[in-house]
């Protein structure tokens, strides 16, 4: 499965990269989705996949037993995910305020602070 | 004590703003009570009572070797009571000068951060601490000579100056630096104890240099010399106090200071000779072709920084002697002449000495205080010009670099000095009464007192020199490294040396300089007729390395700044596509990665599913269709994270990604339709760099996890979650226990990204701050 995500993950960075290049500011929101999806796969992936073991400590024992998975790259992603979605929120948000004020979702168009007339 | 009497500037400046609430007389009288308490405190406590060398130490940055050390000695001394003496003449005389000046709170403001930057200077003895004050002069004397900001010509000048003195500042730190490199010490006192290991040392010249860079530039030596006519732009008082007094001297205290290090070598006597005579000459030169009185007293203030420098670059304890007369001298006739300068501007409306003449009928007072400082300018008996000017003729007339070629320069800039003393004090008081506009009046006492005490002290300690003699051999001493015991106490000022060769010259100078005023008409309709060809002057360097600046910064900011996102991003990835792929292939074994790893179906499900719903998003046209497909992506990134071990990470990507699909329908129906604004070419080329970039990630992802992992993280997680932090949930303890600290600032991440969407709502469609 290594393989096999790493490609997914390198399918979903070349999505990401792509849609933050485009003019239109909904693809660049959605570009911006799958590059936080993809780092997350990215930090998922390097710290190794351990199938079906969670990193608990199991009832009776006083420390973990192997195998179990790597718990830090977890509480990072867990970290980015609840921060992406911050940012997320906020872009959507800024995006449909910026549209109502211009009238256009054209990133080309939003290059200068001065009134558009 | 002295270190709160350094600093009592700044703690005035502060109270500017409460004292003018009581009304702007008082208050004004109120802070010119500052420099004037400041001056009896160094008098009585350091000049008086003989109490120098005294020294206070607060340390500030141990590590460093930066600390708050102040030394008042003989040398410092001199500059506390000239800093402070011409302070309070200007302060009181600005009371009345700007009176009607709105911002005359803000004037006091940057005049008091001055003084208090200027006692800094000459009482530190750390050259850190000294750079520090250094640097706060040329900032408060930025802003006063932008005080007119609304006039154009007063921002470029406050610029330049700023620019200028600035950049020299740099090289001056550069150089204190490499000196601490050479000796590992931060203090002037430390470094002017070893010159044989400093002038010994490899990165000797270059720090010399640096050094040389902040003084020449501070104290307006060719080719930096031009600012500081600009400077002129600045209120009077300002000029007479800043521009002549004080801060142009810095850069002259800074070389005596610094010169035990220095001396003997002769790198730096040859150097501070040839600029110092250079300057002397253009500018005494430059001062006969001015007709604004302001101007013509800058070039003579130039043309004696260059005479100072000169004379440290002889470097005999004479020329030193010398040196601190002469300084003291100029700092008490040319802040008299400024002064005057501003009055007959007050009281006549112009500054033009061709339009002025005669003023003394109508300017009785000023018209004495303004004789006596020529003559002590022009070197008359018994003035302390005149001492200074002998003393100048003996040091330049010892042996010496340059031999008598030193003797012609001063001569001859001497004489230049009679004529300049002539034209910018006697002519406009003298002769035929001439004025442009209505009735000159007399200045008031608040303004005239001052600069009459200044002119008269030039008469006083011309009569009287036993008063400075004393202190003057001390400070010869402070800057002279091993000054025989002998040459110290033979060391005496005196007014009348004998019939001598020096006297004689003093003579002849004087009596050429009459004639040359005598035919002055024709001479100057010539000299003034006589032009530099521009693109020699130095200040065009000034303007052309401004203008290649401001195109630079034009140039790269619209190439890389240019307001295009895509722009932007392509520049990016394009560096990271670069330097990663350099780095993957320059420095690892590809060959390690493992192409075999065992698949299932459904995890081959599960990939083909996400690539396909991927491939949605981005080919759709429709935008509901697009958010349906996005979600999907989610939810399967949540599934193999339950897959592999992480069901907190599928949990919280689930309801994540629910919200988010939630929030875009819910915003969905403001969205517009999908657009395709690019041209299909550049669809092509982004989806290729994309493309490559996404393939290093792939390749970089196989590197790592071919690669043995490390198992301590991990182990000492898994041995310590639940003993120390009494939890099972390893991840869990982690985020809320170790990395606690993390957590608190997600949340308040998450918490400003809410007031961000809140205040985006409320925003109405006409709401623009800007406006």
């Amino acid at each position: 499965m290594t393989l096999l995500l790493a490609i997914v993950t390198g399918i979903l960075f070349t999505a990401g990269f792509y849609l933050v290049l485009r003019r239109s500011l909904v693809k660049v929101i959605f570009g911006l989705m799958f590059l936080g999806h993809a780092a997350n796969l990215l930090i998922f992936n390097i710290g190794r996949l351990t199938k079906g073991a969670p990193a608990f400590i199991l009832e009776g024992n006083q420390t973990a037993v192997e195998p179990y998975a790597e718990p830090i790259p977890q509480a990072l992603i867990l970290t980015a995910i609840v921060i992406g979605f911050g940012v997320q929120a906020f872009a959507i948000v800024l995006f449909k305020k910026a549209y109502q004020m211009i009238g256009s979702d054209d990133i080309n168009s939003l290059k200068s602070t001065d009134r558009i007339a | 004590m002295l270190l709160f009497s350094v600093l009592s500037g700044i703690i005035v400046a502060c109270l500017v703003p409460f004292l003018f609430k009581f009304g702007r007389k008082p208050a004004s009288i109120i802070i010119s009570m500052v420099p004037l308490s400041l001056f009896l405190y160094y008098l009585f406590n350091f000049g008086i009572t003989d109490n120098l060398g005294y020294s206070e130490s607060i340390e500030f940055f141990p590590a460093l070797g930066v600390n708050l050390n102040f030394v008042m000695d003989s040398y410092a001394l001199i500059f506390a009571l000239i800093i402070t003496g011409i302070g309070t003449a200007v302060f009181f005389y600005s009371s009345y000068y700007l009176a009607e000046h709105p911002y005359l709170d803000r004037f006091y403001i940057y005049i008091s951060i001055f003084m208090a930057s200027m006692l800094g200077i000459v009482t530190s003895d750390n050259m850190v601490i000294m750079f520090i004050f250094w640097e706060l002069t040329s900032i408060s004397s930025f802003l006063l000579i932008g005080f007119k900001h609304r006039e154009e010509k007063s921002r470029y000048s406050a610029w330049q100056a700023l620019l200028v003195t600035g950049s020299g500042a740099l090289a001056l730190l550069a150089g204190i630096l490499l000196l601490y490199v050479i000796t590992g010490k931060m203090n002037f006192s430390e470094i002017n104890a070893m010159p044989g290991i400093i002038q010994s040392s490899t990165l000797f010249l270059p720090a010399m240099f640096l050094v040389l860079g902040g003084a020449f530039t501070k104290s307006a030596q060719m080719p930096f010399h031009f600012w500081l006519p600009n400077a002129m732009e600045a209120p009077t008082p300002v000029s007479a106090y800043l521009h002549s007094a004080t801060m142009v001297k810095a850069g002259i205290y800074l070389m005596a200071r610094i010169n035990p290090a220095f001396q003997g070598a002769i790198e730096w006597e040859t150097t501070l000779t040839i600029f110092g005579g250079i300057t002397m000459l253009f500018a005494a030169y430059m001062a006969l072709k001015q007709t604004d009185l302001k101007r013509i007293l800058a070039y003579t203030t130039l043309s004696v920084l260059g005479t100072l420098t000169l004379l440290i670059g002889i470097g005999t304890p004479l020329a030193m002697q010398a040196m601190l007369v002469y300084l003291i001298a100029h700092a008490l006739y040319k802040g008299t002449l400024f002064l005057v300068a501003g009055a007959i501007d007050h009281g006549t409306g112009t500054r033009n000495i061709d339009e002025i003449g005669g003023l003394r009928k109508f300017m009785p007072i000023t018209a004495v205080a303004a004789t006596l400082a020529a003559f002590s300018m022009a070197g008359v008996l018994p003035l302390f010009g005149f001492i200074g000017k002998e003393l100048l003729y003996e040091a330049a007339l010892q042996p010496n670099l340059f031999g008598y070629t030193t003797f012609a320069i001063v001569f001859l800039a001497a004489l230049f000095g009679v004529v300049a003393a002539g034209m910018s004090a006697i002519f406009p008081f003298f002769g035929q009464a001439k004025y442009p506009n209505s009735k000159p009046h007399e200045a008031s006492f608040t303004m005239y007192s001052g600069y009459v005490i200044t002119a008269f002290l030039g008469l006083l300690f011309g009569l009287l020199p036993m008063i400075v003699s004393d202190n003057v051999a001390k400070a010869v001493s402070d800057i002279y490294y091993n000054l025989p015991v002998a040459v110290s106490s033979s060391m005496y000022l005196a007014l009348w040396h004998g019939f001598n060769l020096v006297l004689f010259l003093s003579l002849a100078t004087l009596a050429l300089g009459i004639v040359i005023l005598m035919f002055r008409k024709k001479l100057f309709a010539i000299i003034r007729k006589i032009n530099l060809p521009e693109y020699l002057l130095p200040s065009k360097g000034y303007d052309m390395s401004i203008s290649i600046l401001i195109a630079s910064a034009r140039l790269t900011t619209k190439v890389l700044q240019n307001g295009y996102l895509r722009n932007y991003i392509t520049l990016i990835l394009i560096t990271l596509l670069i330097l990663t792929s350099y780095s993957l292939f320059t420095f690892s074994d590809l060959s390690v990665i493992s192409l075999y790893h065992p698949v299932t179906i459904y995890e081959i499900i599960i990939a083909a599913i996400i690539t396909i719903s991927t491939i949605l998003v981005v080919k759709s046209s429709g935008r509901l269709q697009a958010v349906a497909a996005l979600g999907v992506v989610g939810i399967f990134v949540a599934v193999v994270f339950s897959i592999y071990g992480a069901p907190d990470l599928a949990m919280t990507q689930y309801s994540i990604e629910t919200l988010t699909v939630i929030l875009f329908v819910l915003v969905i129906y403001k969205l517009p339709k999908f657009m395709h604004y690019s041209k299909f070419s550049h669809r092509m080329q982004d989806f290729f760099l994309a493309s490559a970039v996404g393939l290093t990630m792939t390749i970089l992802i196989l590197m790592v996890t071919a690669n043995e992992m490390p198992t301590e993280f991990k182990e000492y997680y898994g041995k310590t979650s639940y003993l120390l932090g009494k939890g099972r949930n390893i991840v869990n303890v982690i985020l809320v226990d170790y990395r606690a600290l993390d957590t608190l600032g997600e949340i308040v991440v998450l918490s400003l990204a809410a007031l961000g969407v809140f205040a985006l709502l409320k925003l109405k469609k006409d709401d623009r701050g800007f406006e």
